[in-house]
């Protein structure tokens, strides 16, 4: 690791105005993410901002949405009663992540921003252009069965690995920024970038633009939703394939609205619209689903080893899909 | 030397058994009360508390940290080392390379000699060559061990590549036979089994593969080590402590008396913990700085310089008769190694005890890699060879329409099939009997996919699990009595959460007739009477060969003390058992006096005696291996092709269970291991660049509690004759047979043959 200064922030702008200061400061939400890629220098900030002891309210505001403070814990956020009732994927998809110790500590601001898990990225011996623009990607031809499927490029194949990220995408959720030029809000669907040339560019945050709040609307059938996270061990492991899905159903059967997206399969969190589009008005049969997934990855370009990934999201979606009408029955 | 052993083993046939060094049958072996009993272990408390001090955890005045800089190539050598950056970094105190390292003696290579441990005999940082990726290209020591990680970032190497030989499958095309395999020809046969193959009316012919495994014990490899002139002290976590303090003797060119070891704590061995570089660097850091040393591992560089499990890829081909017996058992494959280290994988070994068969081909190649050399991790050889001849079993059963178990019994052989030895104890049908019962094997529907509940398939299977039993040579025990009639019991082995304390003292008192409280089992310390490495399930049983040997030196010192005036006087040592506390008539209980009385009487404050194990021919006269009956029911996903084990039993022949409690438990984490190696673990080694890609326990999957399933144990508990205290060894069979009965499950479940392990979802999708 390299030695780095720490500061703490108490407000949003203070924390603003201590990063500015240095190029290479960083915002510390629990570190969970953030000191692991210090210990391999991947990262090396000179100064640490912490801003773990920023708003983490979790606010249940009149028309049913919910603002939730940046530094909230993944634990607290999984816990909410109201999340819990009203957004069971998002509680669903937290609760598969990483384990209870590291959900303890991680904030939903550091969870948003975590880094990929591509074995090259994290090893500075090889060739990536995530660290190093230019230099060439050894996961294109080395071990890529956990990689992107979708949206990637020949710069790179790495995925975005949040579970979290994935049930808020499907939400509409918004995030709330603060920066040396202002406040902003932009949907979480947008601020992550697909690689192209630029992979080490993951989002279009300014330099130092700090996560404040994370705003998911109201969304009444978001009480028929879940998550469903595929993976090499029954716990503690990233996401091969996730779904997560909140389906409403009209009386006919068929599907007057659906929220579908999917995890592990690009650089950020995919939200299904091609599916979604070809769904909506439907029937719910699961002819259809197949075909919604069907849709959504038609232009899945998979890799030597993450082939299966592709079978893996169609059933996976089809399935999940299917366990929400059978709730609905 | 193998020709030398053949000809022991010859003679060693023809002799009787009462010729045999302590061959009357252990009495303790039929003895109950304490033995066998669910005693709690006696380090429990200690461990609980955090008061048992491990090796990197002992505190020395004035303490250096170290840091190993590893090498980014896989063959070559440096170029370029530039350590200025390092060297000025806050509280750095050295840093050494090849440049300024102390001259070494490369280590003797394990097995080359008695004492001899070096996991490979490559010289350790003594010329700019590379041999490996990870290999250690600089120590930095420092004033805290964040200092010493952060100027390691600091140190610059540069390469030049050579070729090197990083894929499996191109260096198998030079793959050749090894010199021996642990002792064993390279090649075995018994008549023309590939003929008697095509001539059978049953066949199977199978390739299984096998990845790398690395070695993912709690405790990271660490040492705290200090010079005082030419004596070295090492408080190493180590399974071989005299081995250790022998061979880095030789590499500093002192006396063995000359280096103390110390290892009372060992967080998890499994074949890992053994002597690599990270000690001897230490070592010679700390001669170079006149520093003592801690080196702790990252767990990354455990991965790195901590050989692991190797690859393998296997054929197995049988051929049976109408009537179920084999005419054919061609077990042969490859595994990788490199030209440097001696740990062959021995997977064909189970073939050679098994089953019976009218033919056999057993052939091993190696295929040398520039790599880590790999080493001993559980059962090495019986994990993985098992998994491919149990799976090709399952195979034939299939084939021929008979139940796994019943195809099982028609092959049971009457003495061990390749070297005609009896066996000394096995009970193979019993535990696949008892077992089966008690799993509810008779509910399993042969046919494939037959079960389901909602989108899960449900399946069961079974494999026979084996380990050999083996006892070290080399050991010694001290028995010490002191005036108040308690006992100490010490030798140089190790306790690495196992049960070996508990198990010694229970064992202890057992032997001499008194309560557990009033033993104490010394261990863990070169100073010690010298010991058997901690290896191969061997230690209880060499431990205890010792303890016998001293008991008796004991029992003709306490006849010589006793004299005249004692109710023993005139008993020699046939007609006296131990018993309340002291010594006692076997025909006349009346006569009786205690340890404490007959010291008192002589004048003394204590009386110890110390004397050696005699040499293990029981192993050549008998085949002495422990068997076990795997058994396990699987879930696989129909939608995402995952498995989830959801019931394991284990019944297990390993002569006498000494203590059912510890036992349990080795048997359950040789099972779960199994569930590892099985559905979960693989080392990602990139054959571009013969690098480890996964080196965390992030991605490198080890089972998770949600992983590990109800696992219920059982075991015959019938002693074995001819082994102390009639046990077998229980460290290893565990992880036997249980990857080849979760892959018969998910067959059973789904009706696919995964023959490459791990079972990961994508291979059943
Ligand atoms: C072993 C392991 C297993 C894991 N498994 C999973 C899993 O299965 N699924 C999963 O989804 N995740 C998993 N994780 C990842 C985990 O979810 C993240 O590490 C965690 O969410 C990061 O949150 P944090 O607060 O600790 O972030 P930090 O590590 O503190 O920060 C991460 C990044 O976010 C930036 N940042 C933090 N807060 C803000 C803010 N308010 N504004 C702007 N930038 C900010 C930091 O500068 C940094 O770049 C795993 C992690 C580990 C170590």
């Amino acid at each position: 690791m390299t030695p780095f200064q720490y500061e703490r922030a108490a407000t949003a702008p203070d924390a603003v105005r201590m990063a500015s200061n240095s190029a290479s400061a960083k915002y510390l939400g629990g570190g969970t993410n953030l000191v692991d890629l210090m210990r391999e220098t991947i990262e090396t900030p000179e100064r640490l901002v912490d801003v773990s002891g920023l708003s983490r309210t979790i606010e249940t505001r009149p028309d049913g949405s919910l603002l939730i403070g940046a530094a909230a814990t993944n634990t607290a956020l999984a816990s909410d009663l109201t999340v819990r009732r009203d957004f069971p994927l998002l509680a669903r998809a937290i609760l598969a992540g990483a384990s209870g110790q590291i959900r303890n500590m991680a904030t939903v601001g550091g969870n948003i921003l975590q880094r990929t898990r591509c074995a090259y990225f994290y090893d500075d011996a090889a060739r990536c252009n995530k660290r190093e623009p230019g230099a060439g990607c050894d996961a294109l031809d080395g071990f890529n069965r956990i990689h992107a499927i979708l949206g990637a490029s020949p710069a790179c194949v790495a995925t975005h690995p949040s579970d979290m990220c994935v049930a808020l995408v499907a939400l509409d959720a918004v995030v709330h920024l603060e920066g040396a030029n202002g406040t902003r809000r932009i949907p979480l669907a947008d601020l992550h970038r697909l690689p192209e040339g630029r992979p080490d560019i993951e989002t279009v945050l300014q330099p130092h633009e700090l996560i404040t709040a994370v705003e998911i609307p109201a969304l009444s059938f978001a009480r028929r939703s879940t998550y469903r996270k595929v993976r090499d061990r029954a716990s503690y492991a990233f996401a091969l394939v996730s779904v997560g899905a909140a389906l409403d159903l009209s009386e006919d059967g068929s599907v007057r609205d659906i929220r579908l997206a999917l995890g592990g399969v690009a650089h950020k969190p995919w939200r299904a619209l091609k599916a979604e589009d070809a769904l909506r008005g439907q029937p719910a049969t699961e002819a259809n689903f197949r075909a919604a997934a069907e849709a959504e990855l038609t232009d899945a370009a998979p890799l030597r080893d993450n082939a299966f990934k592709v079978e893996l999201a169609r059933r996976t979606i089809t399935a999940v899909l299917s366990e929400l009408k059978g709730d609905a029955a | 030397m193998s020709i030398i052993q053949d000809a022991v083993k010859t003679a060693v046939r023809f002799v009787p058994d009462r010729w045999l060094p302590g061959a009357s049958p252990d009495p303790l072996r039929e003895k109950h009360g304490l033995l066998g009993a669910p005693i709690s272990r006696v380090d429990g408390p200690l461990k609980v508390a955090g008061q048992a001090r491990f090796a990197a955890e002992v505190p020395m005045e004035g303490l250096a940290y170290a840091t190993l800089v590893h090498s980014t190539i896989a063959r070559g050598h440096i170029t370029s080392l530039d350590t200025s950056k390092a060297e000025a970094a806050p509280g750095v105190v050295l840093v050494m390379t090849h440049e300024n390292a102390p001259r070494m003696n490369a280590p003797a290579m394990f097995m080359s000699r008695p004492d001899a441990v070096g996991a490979s005999d490559l010289p350790v940082m003594q010329n700019r060559d590379i041999h490996w990726n990870g290999e250690p290209v600089a120590l930095v020591l420092a004033e805290t061990q964040e200092q010493a990680d952060h100027a390691a970032t600091l140190v610059k190497v540069e390469y030049e590549s050579a070729t090197a030989v990083t894929d499996f499958q191109a260096a198998k095309l030079a793959a050749h036979h090894p010199q021996s395999i642990l002792g064993e020809p390279p090649l075995f046969e018994i008549g023309d089994a590939e003929k008697e193959l095509n001539e059978a009316h049953h066949r199977v012919d199978l390739v299984f593969r096998t990845p790398r495994h690395n070695h993912n014990a709690i405790e990271l490899h660490g040492a705290t080590v200090r010079w005082d002139g030419d004596e070295l002290t090492v408080h190493d976590a180590t399974q071989m402590l005299n081995g250790t303090a022998g061979t880095l003797a030789e590499i500093f060119g002192i006396n063995p008396d000359q280096v103390h070891v110390s290892s009372p704590y060992v967080g998890g061995g499994f074949g890992g913990k053994a002597l690599w570089n990270h000690q001897i660097l230490a070592a010679a850091a700390s001669r170079l700085s006149g520093r003592p040393v801690r080196i702790v591992l990252s767990r990354e560089s455990v991965f790195r310089i901590v050989g692991g499990r190797t690859t393998t890829e296997q054929r197995v081909a049988l051929g049976a008769e109408r009537n179920g017996s084999l005419r054919a058992l061609i077990h042969t494959g490859t595994v990788a190694m490199t030209e440097h280290n001696n740990c062959p994988e021995q997977f064909t070994f189970p073939a050679r005890h098994l089953y019976a068969s009218k033919s056999f081909r057993l052939e091993q190649s190696v295929a040398d890699m520039d790599m880590m050399a790999n080493t001993f991790m559980r059962a090495p050889g019986e994990s993985v060879g098992t998994f491919a001849l149990e799976c090709a079993l399952d195979e034939l059963a299939e084939q021929m329409e008979l139940d796994p178990i019943e195809l099982r019994r028609r092959i049971e052989p009457e003495k061990d099939p390749t070297s005609n030895n009896p066996f000394s104890s096995r009970y193979l049908l019993q535990c696949f009997e008892q077992g089966g019962e008690r799993f509810g094997w008779n509910r399993r529907d042969p046919k494939p996919g037959a079960r389901r509940e909602g989108e899960w398939l449900v399946g069961l299977g079974c494999a026979t699990g084996t380990y050999p039993y083996h006892r070290m040579p080399g050991g010694s025990a001290r028995i010490r009595i002191e005036a108040d009639g308690s006992a100490v019991v010490s030798t140089a082995v190790h306790e690495m959460g196992m049960g070996t304390a508990t198990v010694q003292a229970q064992a202890a008192a057992a032997r001499l007739g008194l309560p557990l409280e009033k033993v104490r089992f010394d261990y863990g310390d070169t100073s010690l009477p010298k010991g058997v490495l901690a290896g191969g399930s061997t230690q209880t049983a060499s431990i205890s060969a010792a303890v016998i040997a001293a008991n008796d030196e004991l029992v003709k010192e306490l006849i010589r003390l006793a004299g005249n005036d004692s109710p023993l006087a005139g008993l020699g040592a046939d007609k006296l058992e131990a018993r309340d506390e002291g010594l006692a008539s076997v025909d006349e209980p009346g006569r009786h006096e205690t340890y404490a009385s007959i010291l008192a009487r002589a004048g003394r404050d204590h009386l110890e005696v110390e004397a050696a194990a005699p040499p293990p021919l029981e192993m050549m006269k008998y085949s002495m291996h422990s068997t076990a009956a795997q058994f396990a029911e699987v879930r696989v996903n129909s939608v995402t092709g995952e498995v989830r084990v959801c019931r394991m039993l284990g019944s297990f022949d390993c002569g006498r269970i000494l203590n059912a409690k510890t036992a349990t438990s080795q048997f359950r984490g040789g099972m779960i291991m199994g569930i590892g190696l099985a559905l979960t673990e693989e080392t990602l080694f990139d054959p571009r660049s013969g690098r480890i890609m996964n080196p965390s326990l992030a991605e490198y999957h080890v089972p998770v509690h949600m992983d590990v399933p109800e696992i219920e144990v059982m075991w015959t508990d019938i002693p074995d004759p001819h082994a102390p205290l009639g046990a077998r060894g229980i460290g290893e069979i565990g992880i036997t047979g249980v990857a080849a009965a979760i892959a018969n499950a998910v067959y059973n479940a789904t009706g696919r043959r995964v023959r490459d392990l791990p079972i990961t979802l994508d291979k059943l999708l």
